[in-house]
């Protein structure tokens, strides 16, 4: 369905975004299976309506937010960057709202730390939570840091390409953390709880020398199995030789807004 | 070799011929693949991700033609079936794959960037084992020759033995190819490992089906 957004200039510029059909067609959602193009092929006997998110933990006003309300909201279009931990890259115009909107509304007590993010279980509509093979331990988790999670750039995305967020993008609501690899970006999200531990993430309890909690995108840490210096942007549309490499950024591109929040951090360690 | 004690032969002669014919078309249809996904990856129908598209299925196809190879020997053996002939072939098309593969990933993909490859090939076991598997095949198309034969005489089988370790660094490093333990990968290794350990067993179980021939 379209969605209406207000298009914020502040983010985006000199950007072009990746097509359409790329950006819903080449998509790592393992609840709908493990190949790229499984969750366009695979999501549609997915029902994202209705839908509510629970947002509780260490909070004043634990709350229970309708889909359509959250729709309903004030929305910005804003055009981000997305690098992927596999080192491809896409740039997507997500609409959405500020996480901590929602955040501010449920009042955190002064002992939450942490924000731990939780995905949908629904088997019998997600193909690939029902495998043979173990994939990952569902549901699918992750979670912030409370300055992280407060931070402007981190948006719940309701919405891409002036439209509702298709099934196989996470739908009807997900995470946006734009300077973190793309797994942190929690899709489907049911629940969102404050706490004053680190919370389990599902690619760290997989592979914790591989994926960190903090995840931040950073062309001097490699993954143990490839480089992370350079990246292949998707759908450049050229075949072969039009879809060069380019160089990763620090923070893919957004260390202006967030190295502060990591200073005296060692990101080789915290990575 | 058993083709050359009946060479006399008017029939055996022309089985010859047809075999060098079947070789040129094992071959030629063995290429396909990869002039397929090339003329589809210039056509820009590989998809979103082009480059890594052309790298997996040339690998795919170096991986499959090497099990191939390793195959002529234990279907000779089991069932007396002999494509000793076409073995040459199978392993110089899994060269060719691999050399392919190998081409694509530091071209295509990686850009002749000589700092990210170093770290590749030095740090990262994913690579390592593959870049292994790329040698050993190198070293064995190579000295696939008749030339080769001849001038190395007995060591000619020691040296081609190797094939059984670059069988193992391709199925691990097709394995560790992925985020995740994945279905296909695991299938092309529990292949490959029957292969290697049918050669651990003793010649009596092995060769029993060509003695009664």
């Amino acid at each position: 369905a379209a969605l209406a957004a207000r298009p914020d200039a502040q983010f985006g510029g000199g950007l072009t975004p990746t097509p359409f059909q790329d950006v819903t067609h080449y998509n790592n959602f393992y609840e709908f299976g493990l190949e790229k193009t499984d969750p366009a092929e695979r999501s549609g006997g997915f029902h994202p309506h209705p839908w509510t998110v629970r947002v509780d933990g260490l909070v004043a006003n634990p709350r229970t937010y309708d889909i359509d309300a959250l729709l309903a909201r004030p929305l910005q279009e804003r055009l981000y960057r997305m690098r992927c931990v596999e080192a491809w890259s896409m740039v997507i115009p997500w609409i959405g709202f500020p996480l901590a909107e929602l955040l501010k509304e449920v009042e955190p007590l002064g002992s939450a730390k942490y924000v731990a993010f939780e995905s949908v279980v629904r088997p019998s509509e997600m193909p690939g939570q029902d495998g043979v093979l173990p994939v990952l331990d569902w549901p699918y988790v992750e979670g912030l840091r409370l300055d992280e999670a407060l931070h402007p750039l981190t948006i719940l995305a309701v919405g891409l390409y002036g439209q509702t967020l298709p099934n196989q993008n996470g739908a009807p609501i997900r995470l946006v953390v734009p300077w973190k690899y793309g797994f942190k970006g929690v899709k489907s999200v049911v629940r969102i709880r404050l706490t004053d531990t680190r919370p389990p993430t599902s690619w760290n309890l997989r592979a914790p020398d591989e994926y960190g909690f903090y995840a931040n995108v950073n062309p001097e840490v490699d993954h143990p199995r490839w480089s992370q210096a350079t990246e292949r942007p998707i759908g450049a549309r050229g075949g072969f030789f039009g879809a060069a490499r380019k160089p990763t950024l620090p923070f893919n591109g957004y260390g202006e807004q967030v190295a502060s929040l990591y200073a005296g951090m060692n990101l080789r360690r915290d990575f | 070799m058993t083709a050359r004690t009946d060479r006399r032969d008017q029939p055996a002669r022309k089985w010859r011929s047809s075999v060098g014919i079947l070789r040129v078309l094992l071959y030629a249809v063995g290429l396909v693949p990869a002039a397929a996904t090339f003329a589809m990856g210039l056509a820009n129908r590989l998809g979103p991700d082009p480059v890594n598209v052309f790298e997996r299925t040339l690998g795919l196809w170096a991986i499959r033609f090497l099990i191939l190879s390793l195959c002529v020997t234990p279907l000779r053996e089991l069932t007396g079936v002999s494509l000793l002939r076409y073995r040459r072939a199978l392993g110089l098309l899994a060269f060719w794959y691999a050399l392919f593969h190998v081409t694509v990933y530091v071209g295509l993909d990686q850009g002749f960037d000589g700092a990210v490859l170093l770290a590749d090939i030095t740090r990262r076991p994913f690579v390592i084992m593959g870049m292994a598997a790329f040698l050993i095949v190198t070293v064995l198309a190579a000295t696939s020759n008749a030339w080769s034969i001849r001038r190395l005489g007995r060591r000619w089988r020691a040296v081609h033995r190797m094939v059984y370790l670059a069988g193992l660094c391709a199925a691990v490093h097709f394995i560790l190819s992925f985020k995740l333990l994945r279905a296909e990968p695991l299938l092309y290794a529990v292949v490959m490992a029957l292969l290697l350990l049918y050669r651990l067993l003793p010649d009596a179980i092995r060769r029993r089906r060509l003695a009664q021939r």
